[in-house]
């Protein structure tokens, strides 16, 4: 398969390391991977925070570079939240058809990563090894606007050598919600405090997501506090082997 | 007791959330108690909403039939004067809050009052007719134990349901014994109950006139019905000789049927109940039985304006269960009271900025991690994340049309605009990633930034920051690129 990838502005520039393990974790498989060198950012964060008219200039982006491509994948449930749930709102909001016509067609031709393997490609068992003892955080828009399921636990459960254990509470917000940390830092924090304790108390040492942004929120929060663990995006995890290890 | 919800607030500003949610995370003792009675609620919303095998289409048949209402509303609303008027009843239309506390406060006069008996009501805490009443000598009594320890303890609500879910049993007894005649009292919940009751059954028994809200009234039989656990309800609507019942306009439903779907609903998603314990419906007036008189008050207060927004109209749909209040994670850490709202948590977030004006309650739709979580559980489908995204899209086009250049000019505004531009080119974004990784430098501590100034310091005041890495994905992407076509070459 022909795979576009829709790295994301937020991994291309803080977290090169989730895309590149994206790169070596799909050649793996056997696919062919393209990075469409234009693309910058999908407009979440000026959507989401009101500025949407700005955003749209970013939408139509994002649908020109990536039309033509026969799948695109992300490592970022979010983004893939704000091309699948928002994407064609706003061209209805905005009174483009045109575009609410390309966007239906995109739509279906774009994954979050996880959900990719599992739902597109019928994969579980991803060849992985992994010597850690870990813990999954299922970030919000993974959960309630992709609705992946469990298919991040199932690709992480067939991981060789990990130890995976359960993060109670586990579907709560980690209270990140893009701008709402800065805005609402104090309510932010709160309920970053529990997500930390929950964490903390699995004895994990590493904390994986399928989303770097909130991992940025969570994993910043456990290394001020010297709390021993860190945070891993769950594409460097699969694309780790015996021979390769990347972290 | 709370504030009126009307557009006249904006000359007395309230503190924006920001302020008020602050305030609030620093208290303890409510973080305590709201955490203990969110999870505790969500648990056996959970249980009993797990047990329906149907429940999504419950929620479907809620969210159409509430769609159908909010389309023909004008015919709904006409059936239904006729059919009360038919059963006997009176039916007051009121375009906002002074209208209808007026028209309450008249007939309340009328019968020459100086008490009436309530049975908890969110529309008449957001026209403020406590207050109204008072000022024309009228002493309103709230029935509903939370409601009447708010009172006692002269606070405002802080949850939709629990009214006084920022209090524990400690905080009520001592309320109890300082308020109401008691000698001695435990904590224990049927002694406060029983403190309660007493207290309250006099005024059951001796006041002439109550005051209603309304859940559901049935277009087509006139039918009136309330929904509450505590029975207090049941005898406010039966015992006094006058009864005024006050409802916004979009809780009007078509038909008698259709409280099959609601009657479901409702009691699962709010208390956790299968059941809800007291369902009270009347008809008008019935000669010899309940109260003789019997008057609807049809309140608009910024309705039919929600309802000409074809985003925003959703949230007419509400049936005040509070699902949502009790699953969000920021309302179970702020409370009630941050929001500054009769209607508080995510449906207040929404809510109050189309009736007030989103001029007047412009940080309440930032009050939302956008989790998603709200809207899973609403029984009547409301996507509170969509309206919430779309009215901090009218937050920030209302800053943008303002005459003050420094509220058009705020720095939030134009690093958006800046980067918008930025992103709007693979040139200006690339340069923009050099201009990161080099500005960076004098905040970088080693491998980490722990100090930024400006809006950013709201970020590493609590987290660290890993620095920017000097090679982007691109820059590694095109590294491996160039070193592919040259191993290419080589071959060839």
């Amino acid at each position: 398969m022909n795979i576009s990838l829709f790295i994301t502005c937020f991994n291309d520039t803080l977290f090169p390391e989730a895309g590149q393990a994206m790169v070596h974790l799909l050649e793996r498989l056997g696919h062919t991977v393209d990075f469409p060198e234009e693309q910058t950012c999908c407009g979440q964060m000026h959507y989401n925070t009101g500025y949407q008219r700005e955003a749209m200039t970013l939408i139509r982006r994002f649908v020109n570079i990536f039309s033509q491509a026969e799948v695109v994948v992300a490592p970022s449930a979010s983004c893939v939240g704000m091309v699948r749930d928002i994407y064609p709102r706003a061209a209805e909001q905005f009174g483009d058809h045109q575009l609410a016509a390309e966007i239906a067609a995109l739509m279906p031709r774009v994954y979050e990563l996880t959900e990719f393997l599992v739902h597109r490609l019928g994969l579980e068992d991803v060849g992985a090894y992994y010597p850690h003892r870990v813990t999954y955080h299922p970030t919000c828009h993974s959960l309630r606007f992709l609705h992946v399921g469990d298919a991040p636990l199932r690709l992480l459960r067939a991981v060789r050598g990990i130890d995976l254990v359960e993060l109670p509470e586990a579907e709560e917000c980690c209270g990140f919600g893009g701008t709402f940390a800065l805005k609402n830092a104090d309510t932010s924090m709160a309920m970053l405090s529990d997500k930390l304790r929950n964490i903390l108390d699995t004895g994990a040492e590493i904390c994986a997501a399928a989303d770097n942004s909130c991992l940025m929120h969570i994993g910043g929060a456990l290394h001020r506090q010297r709390a021993g663990v860190r945070t891993v995006h769950i594409a460097e995890i699969l694309a780790s082997t015996e021979e390769r290890s990347l972290v | 007791m709370s504030e009126t919800l009307s557009p006249k607030q904006a000359t007395h500003p309230l503190p924006t959330f920001q302020v008020s949610a602050k305030q609030a995370l620093a208290n303890t003792q409510l973080r305590r108690n709201l955490y203990k009675a969110t999870h505790t609620i969500r648990a056996k919303r959970a249980q009993v909403v797990g047990e329906m095998p149907d429940w999504q289409e419950l929620r479907e048949a809620g969210r159409a039939l509430k769609e159908r209402v909010l389309r023909h509303l004008d015919t709904y609303l006409l059936e239904l004067e006729a059919s009360v008027q038919r059963a006997g009843g009176h039916i007051h239309w009121a375009r906002d809050a002074e209208e209808a506390n007026a028209i309450i406060t008249r007939i309340a006069a009328d019968h020459g009052a100086r008490e009436v008996i309530k049975v908890k009501s969110l529309t008449t805490d957001e026209i403020g007719l406590n207050r109204a009443l008072a000022a024309n000598g009228i002493n309103a009594i709230e029935t509903d134990l939370a409601e009447l320890i708010i009172q006692l303890a002269g606070e405002s609500s802080s949850h939709i349901l629990v009214p006084a879910i920022h209090k524990n049993r400690a905080e009520i007894r001592e309320l109890f014994l300082s308020k109401l005649e008691v000698d001695s009292l435990t904590d224990a919940p049927n002694e406060l109950a029983n403190a309660a009751r007493a207290h309250l059954r006099r005024k059951f028994l001796s006041t002439p006139v109550a005051i209603s809200g309304v859940n559901f009234a049935v277009a087509e039989t006139g039918t009136v019905c309330v929904v509450e656990s505590e029975g207090n309800g049941r005898m406010c609507v039966t015992l006094p000789r006058v009864l005024i019942s006050v409802m916004g306009v979009e809780k009007v439903i078509p038909s008698w049927q259709d409280l099959e779907v609601f009657l479901q609903l409702l009691p699962r998603s709010s208390t956790g109940e299968r059941m809800n314990p007291y369902t009270s419906l009347w008809t008008g007036v019935s000669q010899g039985d309940g109260p003789q008189e019997f008057h609807l008050v049809l309140l608009d207060n910024g309705r039919t304006q929600v309802l000409t927004d074809t985003v925003g109209r959703q949230s007419l749909n509400c049936i005040r269960c509070s699902a949502c209040l009790n699953i969000c994670p920021v309302y179970e850490r702020v409370g009630g009271h941050a929001y500054n709202s009769v209607y508080p948590g995510p449906i207040g977030a929404i809510l109050t900025p189309q009736l007030v004006g989103i001029e007047n309650a412009s940080s309440l739709p930032y009050a939302s991690s956008l989790c998603g979580a709200c809207y899973e559980v609403c029984p009547v489908k409301i996507n509170i994340p969509e309206v919430l995204i779309y009215l901090r899209g009218r937050a920030v086009r209302y800053k943008q049309r303002s005459r003050s250049l420094r509220t058009r000019l705020n720095p939030e505004s134009v690093a958006m605009r800046l980067m918008a531009r930025t992103f709007a080119s693979r040139k200006l974004y690339e340069q923009a990633q050099r201009l990161a990784q080099l500005g960076q430098l004098p905040f970088q501590h080693g491998d980490v930034i722990d100090a930024l100034p400006g809006p950013m310091g709201r970020w590493t005041a609590m987290r660290d920051l890993r620095p920017v890495p000097r090679q982007s994905f691109r820059d590694w992407w095109r590294s491996r690129q160039a070193a592919h076509d040259a191993s290419e070459e080589v071959r060839s």
